[in-house]
């Protein structure tokens, strides 16, 4: 009881919103930022190096009536990809929603051609998923593929 | 498709698309002269100089009746001046109806053709892709052999960072080739390439030995030339620089329809001797490419060729 308390308090309780779990939390700020939270005017809550059981620590982010698009929400599988959503209405979850990775990402990931034209012009990038289950990118300008292992964010 | 169709690369291309080109280079390998451009203007816009591919463009836009405007090195151009590729491309598809491009990064082509009002036809962009090259080793092939299907192709020297080797293994594996890959052990065809040949069920040999046995079996002889600046360890390439060098003495045995094909410059890895054989090819693989081009040149501006 004391253990389950101890979790409960770890981040405020959330009204009516989203509730994404099970960040990684290395990478907490870069969903932070890959969302553009800087610019939601609600309140948000952000917990950083939580206990977890599965991941050691974890990242939380909580935003109050806030509901994304999967489109919107989905280019953060790239980096978190075992994140989960939690839609909450009237202080219940009433969905848990896992992330998919999207078969094109836009503008998240450099290209690691230095010789590539998304990195020697102010453009965006593009990389088609070309392997979702062991994550593998080809830029869609340079053609190089890049590993999961390889991936460096813009 | 829309009206503004580009040529950024071969994988662009289907079975059906290549072969259509081939048609229509073949009419102009009749008659190169047919004034289907008379009044348009095409852009040849060389980023990186490239004397022999421009050449060959311009004339075939010149025998099409087209005029030419653009410039051949980027130094004499605003782009020194810190303008962007996308400013220059959408300034030039204000004034032109085709824009041919070269450009020393890669997938700079794809990048003009999202920008550009007008089609793209890509004349190499960095190490990536040069289509109207692999579409004119296609056509040599088709012309001096009568089809592209069932054939053995050996390619020669350089398979790693050769552009133009990647290109046509790409390119003619719509038509079930044989391939015998033959290049030393630093510069052999790079895994993802052989794992194309794989998923695409077509057979393939490696060997590091340039030996007569291999030339015997072929239909065509690609050559490519082993540059001394891809060798990380010297002593290697001083190993290796003397034995992927085509002697006359090599091709007495080989097939009667065997051609010896090139990309070209081609330096010391085809000896002069060779040139007065019949089955020397590359002068005349070099003026195929002008039909070529201008087959690509009518078919992304939607011209209907007699």
């Amino acid at each position: 009881m004391p253990t389950k308390r101890k979790e409960l308090l770890q981040v405020a309780a959330l009204c009516n919103g989203t509730a994404i779990d099970h960040i990684p939390s290395d990478v907490l700020f870069k969903v932070v930022s890959l969302l553009n939270l800087q610019n939601v005017q609600q309140p948000i809550t952000i917990g950083s190096n939580l206990e977890s059981k599965k991941m050691g620590t974890k990242g939380i982010i909580k935003i109050t009536d806030k509901f994304f698009e999967d489109n919107e929400i989905n280019k953060i599988a790239i980096i978190a990809p075992k994140a989960v959503l939690n839609i909450i209405r009237d202080y219940q979850v009433i969905e848990k929603k896992q992330l998919s990775l999207p078969n094109t990402i836009e503008d998240i990931v450099k290209c690691n051609n230095p010789k590539c034209i998304t990195n020697n012009e102010p453009m965006k990038t593009r990389f088609e998923v070309v392997n979702h289950d062991n994550l593998e990118l080809r830029c869609q300008y340079c053609d190089l593929k890049i590993r999961k292992e390889e991936i460096v964010l813009k | 498709m829309s009206s503004k169709k580009s040529l950024v690369s071969i994988t662009d291309y289907t079975k059906e698309d290549i072969l259509r080109i081939l048609h229509l280079a073949k009419k102009f390998d009749q008659n190169p002269n047919r004034k289907y451009l008379d009044g348009k203007i095409c852009a040849t816009l060389f980023f990186e100089p490239s004397t022999r591919t421009r050449l060959s463009f311009e004339t075939a836009i010149n025998r099409l009746g087209g005029k030419v405007i653009g410039f051949s090195d980027a130094a004499t151009t605003s782009s020194s001046k810190g303008e962007t590729l996308k400013d220059t491309i959408a300034m030039v598809s204000n004034y032109a109806d085709l824009i041919i491009m070269r450009h020393f990064l890669e997938g700079a082509a794809r990048y003009a053709s999202e920008i550009s009002e007008v089609p793209i036809i890509n004349a190499g962009d960095g190490a990536n892709q040069h289509p109207t090259q692999t579409m004119l080793d296609l056509y040599s092939i088709y012309k001096t052999q009568g089809t592209l299907d069932n054939l053995t192709i050996n390619i020669v020297g350089d398979l790693k960072y050769g552009r133009t080797v990647h290109s046509l293994i790409i390119g003619i594996s719509h038509f079930n080739p044989t391939f015998n890959f033959v290049a030393p052990d630093e510069l052999k065809l790079p895994e993802i390439y052989k794992t194309f040949c794989d998923e695409h069920a077509i057979k393939y040999t490696e060997y590091s030995d340039f030996t007569e046995d291999v030339i015997d079996q072929c239909d065509i002889l690609y050559m490519t030339r082993v540059q001394r600046e891809r060798f990380t360890d010297l002593m290697e390439y001083e190993k290796v620089k003397n034995v992927y060098i085509l002697r006359r003495s090599m091709i007495e045995n080989s097939k009667q329809n065997m051609k010896i094909l090139h990309p070209l410059p081609r330096v010391n890895e085809i000896q002069q001797d060779v040139d007065d054989s019949p089955k020397a090819y590359y002068f005349q693989q070099a003026k195929n490419g002008m039909y070529t081009r201008e087959a690509v040149i009518c078919d992304v501006l939607n011209i209907n060729v007699e």
